[in-house]
């Protein structure tokens, strides 16, 4: 598949059914899909208990792992202007698994 | 001689024994200075209600990036352990409130495509508050980086007898800054679970900085056992025990002084400041 359609959920654990994480740079875990919403890589997140800058540093591990859209809840300031500069498209306002955040993503770009 | 004030903990009274023991010395007609080091919420000149005579900005250098050079080599993303440089995509993007000014990604730069420009980040203020020469730092809203600031404060004190500087609360960067060259250190607390904790903290980070200190009781009464206690063990000696005074806490709230609202702690202040300063 091609760089930049795999999706990236900011979750609590590495599984589909893991409760997401409503963060994005403090995130425990980054669940990468691909479109057929397989997992792929489940990424622990490094940046989690770093002190200062973690969104941006989490934002080049996403992009680096060639991820287009990422799933979250709220994203601050530097890291929405990183994955901006990195080209990923952000999604917030996303809860519940992993599995919902993703199912009510395909759904709303089904309807759209 | 130059004496730090502060606490560990927020609230204990670090701004009113500061400006009390800069009132009593100026009162005395010696020459002092005050430095407001509480960079985030500077206040004693609630109490010492200084005529502001003079105000400098307080700028930073930060890294500027001529894409036109830039090869996107990555070394400065590298080398900057605060993110705040970031080559990504096509582009290197700078966050300037997190960069620490420390140069290094100029210096690496093989291409010499950084330059650094000022950014402001904090004011400086100053003036007389009756005797008093009283200085303050403010930072601008939403910057976080207080020592730099700080230390641009200490730069500009003027020469006196005595400086008193208010630290900041807390036991981090700011504190070790403001409380960095000073002779003694007098750490204010008060006799609760929250004051004892963070007082052993500082006594802990002034210890460190192989500073001597003491400590004042604020708002001192019942349960004083454990501070006592604490300080002993320590060897650290309590230099003044303030009561808990309700027409002190009244005077307080309508911004006067300690030292003028009441004789008795006129005395108590004076004598404090003599048992700091030791013989002279």
């Amino acid at each position: 598949m091609a760089e930049g359609s795999k999706i990236a959920v900011t979750s609590s654990g590495p599984s589909l059914d893991a409760p997401m994480d409503e963060r994005f740079g403090r995130c425990p875990c980054f669940v990468i899909v691909d479109a057929g919403a397989t997992v792929v890589d489940p990424v622990e997140n490094p940046c989690a208990t770093q002190g200062h800058g973690a969104g941006i540093q989490a934002a080049k591990l996403v992009a680096e792992k060639g991820v287009g859209v990422v799933l979250t809840g709220r994203c601050g300031p530097n890291a929405s202007d990183t994955l901006e500069a990195a080209g990923v498209t952000v999604v917030t306002g996303c809860s519940g698994t992993v599995r919902e955040a993703l199912d009510a993503y395909n759904a709303g770009k089904a309807t759209a | 001689m130059r004496i730090g004030i502060a606490s560990g903990k927020g609230g204990t009274g670090k701004t009113t024994v500061a400006t009390n023991l800069a009132r009593v010395a100026a009162l005395e007609g010696r020459t002092v200075a005050y430095l407001d080091c509480d960079v985030e919420e500077p206040n004693g000149q609630i109490f010492l209600r200084p005529e502001v005579a003079w105000r400098r900005p307080v700028t930073l250098p930060v890294p500027r990036v001529d894409a036109e050079a830039c090869d996107l080599c990555g070394l400065c993303g590298e080398i900057c352990e605060f993110s705040a440089i970031v080559p990504v995509g096509t582009k290197v993007l700078v966050f300037p409130q997190l960069c620490h000014s420390c140069g290094g990604c100029r210096l690496v730069c093989p291409q010499k495509a950084i330059t650094e420009s000022p950014r402001e980040v904090a004011t400086l203020s100053g003036g007389d508050a009756k005797g008093v020469q009283y200085l303050q730092g403010l930072l601008n809203i939403g910057e976080a980086m207080s020592p730099p600031v700080i230390r641009a404060l200490k730069a500009v004190a003027p020469p006196a007898e005595l400086v008193i500087v208010d630290a900041p609360p807390g036991t981090s960067c700011p504190v070790v800054e403001a409380v960095g060259g000073c002779d003694k250190v007098v750490l204010v607390t008060e006799p609760t679970p929250f004051g004892l904790h963070d007082l052993e903290l500082a006594i802990e980070t002034i210890g460190a900085l192989g500073i001597p200190c003491e400590v004042v009781v604020n708002r001192a009464g019942s349960n004083m056992e454990a501070t006592r206690e604490l300080c002993a063990g320590r060897g650290v000696e309590i230099a003044a025990e303030l009561p808990d005074s309700r027409s002190i806490a009244e005077a307080y709230s309508r911004g006067e002084m300690a030292v003028e609202a009441d004789p008795d702690f006129r005395d108590r202040f004076v004598a404090l400041l003599r048992r700091i300063e030791g013989p002279r």
